[in-house]
């Protein structure tokens, strides 16, 4: 599992992890994902690959067009105030597979 | 609508889901209609489709709570889209640039669900489904003044493509009124919930006539008439009345004491899912209880239910029982029925997956929690206890094994508690292929499950059609092969499956050996009427 996060410049923080759900990135998952990213003020983005464009993971409709399946590697970046602390959380979510018992 | 008495209406022939008659209005749903509603402008539009998402979100809230877990997720989805800003914007600004708010939020959930459709994956796909209930939902809410219930008046015949879950309980069934699908499949969770409700329903119509003002609905020949002439009308009445008159006399065998078929005594208990399910007035009559099921208990939102909790459903049933036996299944979780928390998540195949007496077992503190609730229960009445999904031999003996130290702790607690007779469901195929092997107390053939993972059938999966064929001779096969083994052996087998509850299917489980079923209380005056039909010798051999 890759699982690494940093700062890329004093406003983003980017962080990226494999998806290691069964059925890829689905309604379940991608509703707790947006869920938590709400949870921030930060503004968070990730995309499913280098060549993909950076959706806002905010969006239930656009995690879910984003169709990620199962091992691609999801890229988190976020900027704002607890962008660091946003970014681990997303990471965590993921790399936990999307344990039922997130607050 | 003009009707001209001499032409006859339209008449449609589908395929039975839910027995019953039903005669009132037509109503047809359509997915993502707009007419009836005469839009604003922008200044109206706007809030408008503020209070439509913001009633639909309500609404959905209100199921999600009263939902299973399985529905309150997709309800979940639901919700989270409504609450989606990226999603709802380019709706916004077109209702601000003056489109009409329903044809603008059917205009985004339209390219949602052509996208979700297109896509390669069947997940996906089968969420467009999910779109198309929310699209319809604030559609509604958008026509505004109608009640929660919708405008579908009382005693409808209400007709659509297919029809959620969600939205079925919804409409207010209480003053009758039936379900007409164009597709659907008879054993779709609506299907079993129109049952259940004893509302009458026939899916597999096909294309039908778009409007008509009155229908009749003739559940079990699976016939829709649309526009019925006077003579139309009478003939379906004399059919439902004869039917009613069948109803009425089985509902008068209830009061014998037992039925019996060939010299054996036959037992008829009931399938329950609690306590509730015991106040149907048929259910007095049963001879026990074959079946409760307990995922019930897993259904609420403050976590794994306490041995307490459980103990008192337990105690509830046995204490209605009295001196009737009461088999209660440990909880089968999994496949069709994830909790969260307990079940596995992300499995790719859950009904090949761990479930049932599996997932129990690999969940041993959760397990160890119920089967103390049942030793406790077991010394208030006359309990059994069967494991579902039972596979092979060392897992009922893994299980009872928990069981008997479970009970040896409550006695060194000096809490009264009891082993009761352990069992099993037979649902796997190689279980009922090896069933010499199983010491169990008895057999409880689980008919649905075994036909699914024997005929490789979702018994769900609408398109399958003729090969879900409960009377294919490889079940009945593996069931006489279940019920020759118990009479040989002095155990005792019964049928719990939906099978039991089907009078076609009776004659032939009588001759595979089976001399107890357990169904559910609407079907009990039924199948007793059946099994005293067919022992007075008219219809088998």
């Amino acid at each position: 599992m890759m699982l690494e996060t940093r700062k890329s410049n004093s406003h983003t923080i980017t962080g990226s992890v494999r998806l290691i759900h069964d059925a890829g990135l689905h309604a379940r998952p991608a509703v707790k994902l947006t869920k938590l990213a709400k949870k921030f003020q930060a503004q968070i983005s990730i995309r499913a690959g280098e060549s993909a464009d950076w959706i806002n993971a905010k969006s239930v409709a656009k995690v879910m067009a984003m169709r990620a399946s199962r091992d691609s590697t999801i890229e988190i970046k976020a900027s704002g105030e607890d962008a660091e602390a946003a970014v681990a959380a997303m990471v965590d979510l993921v790399a936990r597979d999307f344990p039922d018992n997130t607050p | 609508m003009n009707l001209r008495a001499d032409i006859a209406g339209p008449a449609y022939r589908g395929k039975t889901a839910s027995g019953g008659f039903a005669h009132g209005p037509f109503v047809r749903l359509e997915g993502g209609a707009t007419d009836g509603r005469s839009p604003g402008g922008p200044h109206d539009e706007v809030p408008a489709l503020r209070d439509a998402l913001a009633k639909a979100s309500r609404q959905i809230a209100a199921l999600a709570a009263s939902a299973g877990i399985e529905a309150a997720q997709i309800l979940e989805f639901q919700l989270e889209l409504l609450d989606d800003e990226d999603f709802l914007e380019p709706v916004f600004t077109a209702v601000a640039d003056g489109t009409a708010a329903d044809a603008a939020w059917a205009m985004a959930l339209d390219a949602q669900i052509a996208d979700y459709n297109s896509a390669p994956d069947e997940y996906l796909r089968a969420r467009s489904a999910d779109l198309a209930d929310l699209r319809d939902r604030v559609i509604r809410a958008l026509r505004g003044g109608e009640a929660e219930g919708l405008s579908i008046p009382r005693g409808a015949i209400v007709c659509a493509d297919d029809l959620p879950p969600s939205r079925f309980l919804e409409i207010d069934w209480s003053s009758g009124g039936g379900l007409a699908l164009l597709q659907g499949s008879p054993t779709s969770h609506v299907a079993i919930l129109a049952r259940a409700h004893g509302v009458p329903m026939v899916v597999q119509l096909g294309v039908i006539a778009e409007r008509a003002a009155t229908a009749l609905l003739d559940g079990d020949s699976a016939v829709l008439e649309l526009d019925p002439t006077a003579g139309q009308v009478g003939r379906f009445e004399r059919r439902r009345d004869r039917n009613g008159r069948d109803r009425a006399s089985a509902a008068a065998l209830l009061h014998r004491p037992t039925a019996a078929w060939g010299g054996h005594k036959i037992n008829i208990l009931i399938n329950i899912q609690s306590a509730k399910d015991l106040e149907h007035p048929h259910a007095q009559y049963a001879d026990g209880v074959g079946l409760m099921r307990t995922e019930f208990l897993l259904d609420g939102h403050a976590g794994l239910p306490d041995e307490e909790a459980q103990y008192r459903a337990y105690d509830a049933v046995l204490r209605w029982a009295g001196a009737r036996p009461v088999t209660i299944r440990t909880f089968d979780a999994g496949g069709d029925k994830p909790i969260p928390g307990f079940t596995i998540d992300g499995e790719a195949n859950p009904f090949l997956g761990v479930r049932g007496i599996r997932l129990c077992l690999a969940r041993p503190e959760v397990f160890r929690v119920q089967l103390r609730a049942l030793a406790r229960a077991a010394v208030r009445g006359n309990l059994k206890v069967m494991f579902p999904m039972v596979t092979m031999p060392q897992e009922l003996d893994a299980g009872r094994r928990i069981f008997v130290e479970a009970v040896a702790e409550l006695q060194s607690e000096g809490i009264a508690a009891a082993l009761p007779e352990v069992g099993m469901m037979v649902e796997v195929p190689a279980a009922a292929l090896t069933i010499e092997g199983f010491e169990a107390s008895f057999f409880s053939i689980g008919s649905n499950d075994l036909m699914q993972y024997l005929m490789a059938c979702d018994r769900t999966n609408g398109s399958l059609g003729e090969l879900i064929d409960p009377l294919h001779p490889a079940l009945l096969e593996l069931i006489g092969r279940t019920a020759d083994y118990g009479r040989h052996a002095g155990i005792s087998v019964s049928l719990c499956g939906e099978m039991a509850g089907n009078p076609g299917c009776i004659p032939a489980l009588l001759s595979c050996g089976v001399r107890e079923f357990s169904v559910s209380p609407s079907a009990l005056a039924r199948i007793k009427q059946t099994i005293d039909t067919l022992s007075r010798g008219d219809g088998c051999g």
